[in-house]
């Protein structure tokens, strides 16, 4: 029988021949990132659980990037990070990119693309449900919480049950102003916020191998909002040129077989689809932009490891360029090297950084920022009744701030078209 | 583990995602210091919209303002709970309410394994919508012997799907207490 690359790179973490949906099965993880939300109390753990005697199984393979609360006051928040600093010491850490030294890179995922750890055919396990994102690079990778990755920092092992895999393919050329977000949100509103719940998302087709890694990536990182254990993008060129660029490592390259067994297969073709938003207050609340604009916002958010790569700013960049933003606009690099890229990027003459500062757009450090909501002093939170539009990729209530808040997540392009208008608006109008 | 648990029920609907559990902003606090660790209690489920934390009246606390802890041991809610992001605090957060059992239609992957495997609360699954059955503030009994619920206030028996793989890390009190039972760690 078959087997979809999931359970071709799950057979191989697990030292079996086979594996099939609903196995249990322990898997050698090779690489575990963790962050200052999540790392302090996985480490509490870990020592309570192994004692004073406790090892790190690999500490090779162990990647901690604090991203999430960063440029804050807290008192809280910043006792985290001391955290995370002591123990990357104590117990030497290589791989340990502190807050304000030039290591410091941003947010994990994107950070973990960026440094060379996303390896194809490899298992990723994150203290972070986003962690899926790699899965762009054929990989498997997946969230946990702090007692299973306190578990891997002891052992270097998980269990899991293996997913179905479900697969989702697009046919046909990008259209421009569609984006991979519009992709993402499309399928959940199709398959809503519990559709894949336990299963793995499979991309392929035309469309998705036309796009970069990054945007890749997006298509990836949204599929646990579809309640997706993993994404998985299989291997093309486009993927061994990013990698080859960071890293000199080898990998193997995993293919579905012909005759692997779906849970379910889903056909677009690109060329049918619009730009789409999901509306307060779930990623699976879909509308086409069509069927919002004119809503008035007050904020526009472009950040995130959604939406706060070099492709998303580049998207942004081509529609806010000689324009005014009409409501506060955020933009906020998802990592140290994208914000460098800013400044070095150029469109029409004018690099990205110029483009967004002339525009009237508040640019901030990398983080998390306000996709999370975070401490009252994170920059872009929602306050009070405030209509935001976001490319980040979770809109519940009161995940970028305030619990009154409306919250509509869209892709870079129809982001940027809104904040020129000050109304949601479909980006075909102002390209 | 206790082979019965009576308690009060508190009923939520649909998609109770982590940010509801236990908004972000509290994640802030130590899990290690006592009185820090309190925190996660007081603010259990305090981002449920209002008109939707104990159902079917809705505008009830989970926990009352000014306490610690909950006088609700078994939550009861629909599709989907604990979808979001991968924060242990969540099932840590209703444990320090006081919550032992959630009844659910099904379950975010890792909310599920987080509850499972840091022994914080037991989730089991039920194929009956019971948060139209069962009222916050109704007394129920769960028997994790047997798989059932039943609503003591309107004498309803209802079965749980059984807890099956997983029931060894469940009766082992989590993960770590499985791996030394079974000699995976010492
Ligand atoms: S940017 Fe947002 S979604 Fe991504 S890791 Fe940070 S908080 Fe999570």
């Amino acid at each position: 029988m078959g087997m979809t690359i999931t359970e071709k790179i799950l057979a191989k973490s697990a030292r079996k021949e086979t594996v099939k949906p609903g196995d249990n099965i322990w898997l050698n993880v090779d690489v575990l990132m963790t962050h200052d939300v999540c790392g302090p109390p996985t480490i509490a753990i870990w020592k309570k659980e192994f004692g004073k005697e406790a090892k790190i199984w690999d500490k090779d393979k162990l990647v901690i990037f604090p991203d999430h609360y960063i440029f804050t006051a807290n008192k809280h928040a910043n006792r985290n990070v001391d955290i995370l600093r002591d123990f990357a010491e104590e117990y030497n850490v290589d791989n340990y990119y502190d807050v304000g030294t030039a290591r410091y890179k941003g947010v994990c995922h994107i950070a973990l693309a960026e440094e060379g750890y996303n390896i194809p055919g490899t298992v990723l396990i994150g203290t972070d449900s986003h962690t899926c994102t790699s899965g762009a690079f054929g990989m498997f990778s997946t969230g946990v919480g702090n007692t299973d990755a306190a578990f891997i920092l002891g052992t270097g092992k998980i269990w899991e049950k293996v997913p179905e895999t479900m697969k989702f393919t697009f046919n046909g050329k990008m259209p421009n102003y569609l984006t991979a977000k519009d992709l993402i949100l499309q399928i959940l509103g199709d398959i809503t916020t519990d559709g894949a719940t336990y299963r793995a998302m499979e991309f392929d087709g035309e469309a998705v191998f036309s796009l970069s890694m990054n945007e890749r990536m997006t298509l990836c990182n949204m599929a646990i909002e579809g309640g997706g254990m993993n994404g998985i993008i299989p291997v093309d060129e486009v993927t061994e040129k990013y990698i080859a660029e960071r890293s000199d490592k080898t990998f193997d390259k995993f293919y579905s077989d012909d005759d692997a067994i779906y849970h379910s297969k889903y056909e677009y073709n690109v060329e049918d689809l619009v730009p789409m938003v999901a509306k307060p207050h779930s990623p699976d609340n879909k509308a086409t932009v069509r069927e919002v604009e004119g809503t008035p916002i007050t904020k526009a958010y472009i950040g995130s490891c959604t939406g706060g790569k070099i492709s998303d700013f580049r998207f942004a960049a081509k529609i806010l360029q000689g324009k005014k933003v009409a409501v506060t606009t955020f933009v906020v690099p998802a990592s140290t090297e994208v914000a460098k890229q800013l400044s070095t990027e150029m469109y029409n003459g004018q690099s990205l950084l110029e483009i967004f500062k002339s525009t009237g757009a508040i640019i901030a450090q990398s983080s998390c920022a306000a996709c999370l909501g975070g401490p009252d002093d994170t920059i872009g939170r929602t306050v009070g009744k405030d209509v935001t539009i976001s490319t980040t990729n979770r809109n519940f209530p009161g995940r970028m701030g305030s619990k009154e808040a409306d919250v509509y997540l869209a892709s870079p392009l129809t982001v940027a078209a809104s904040a020129v208008k000050g109304v949601i608006t479909d980006p075909r109008d102002v390209m | 583990m206790e082979n019965i648990i009576v308690g009060k029920a508190f009923v939520l609907g649909d998609n109770i995602d982590t940010d509801q559990i236990i908004p972000a902003e509290h994640l802030v606090y130590s899990m290690d210091d006592e009185s820090e660790a309190k925190m996660y209690g007081k603010f259990a489920l305090s981002s449920v919209p209002q008109e939707k934390s104990g159902l079917p009246l809705g505008n009830i606390p989970f926990v009352a303002d000014g306490e610690l802890v909950s006088e609700y041991q078994i939550i009861i809610s629909g599709s989907n709970y604990g979808c979001g992001s991968s924060r242990e605090h969540a099932p840590y957060a209703l444990m320090k309410a006081g919550a032992k059992i959630i009844v659910a239609e099904s379950y975010a992957r890792i909310f599920y394994r987080n509850s499972v495997d840091g022994g914080f609360v037991v989730p089991y699954e039920c194929n009956e919508k019971l948060n139209d059955k069962i009222k916050t503030g109704d007394e129920v009994k769960v028997d994790i012997e047997n798989n059932t619920i039943t609503n003591i206030t309107a004498n309803e028996t209802y079965s749980l799907n059984p807890l099956g793989d997983v029931l060894p890390i469940v009766s082992a009190g989590g993960l770590f207490e499985y791996a030394r039972k079974t000699g995976m760690i010492e």
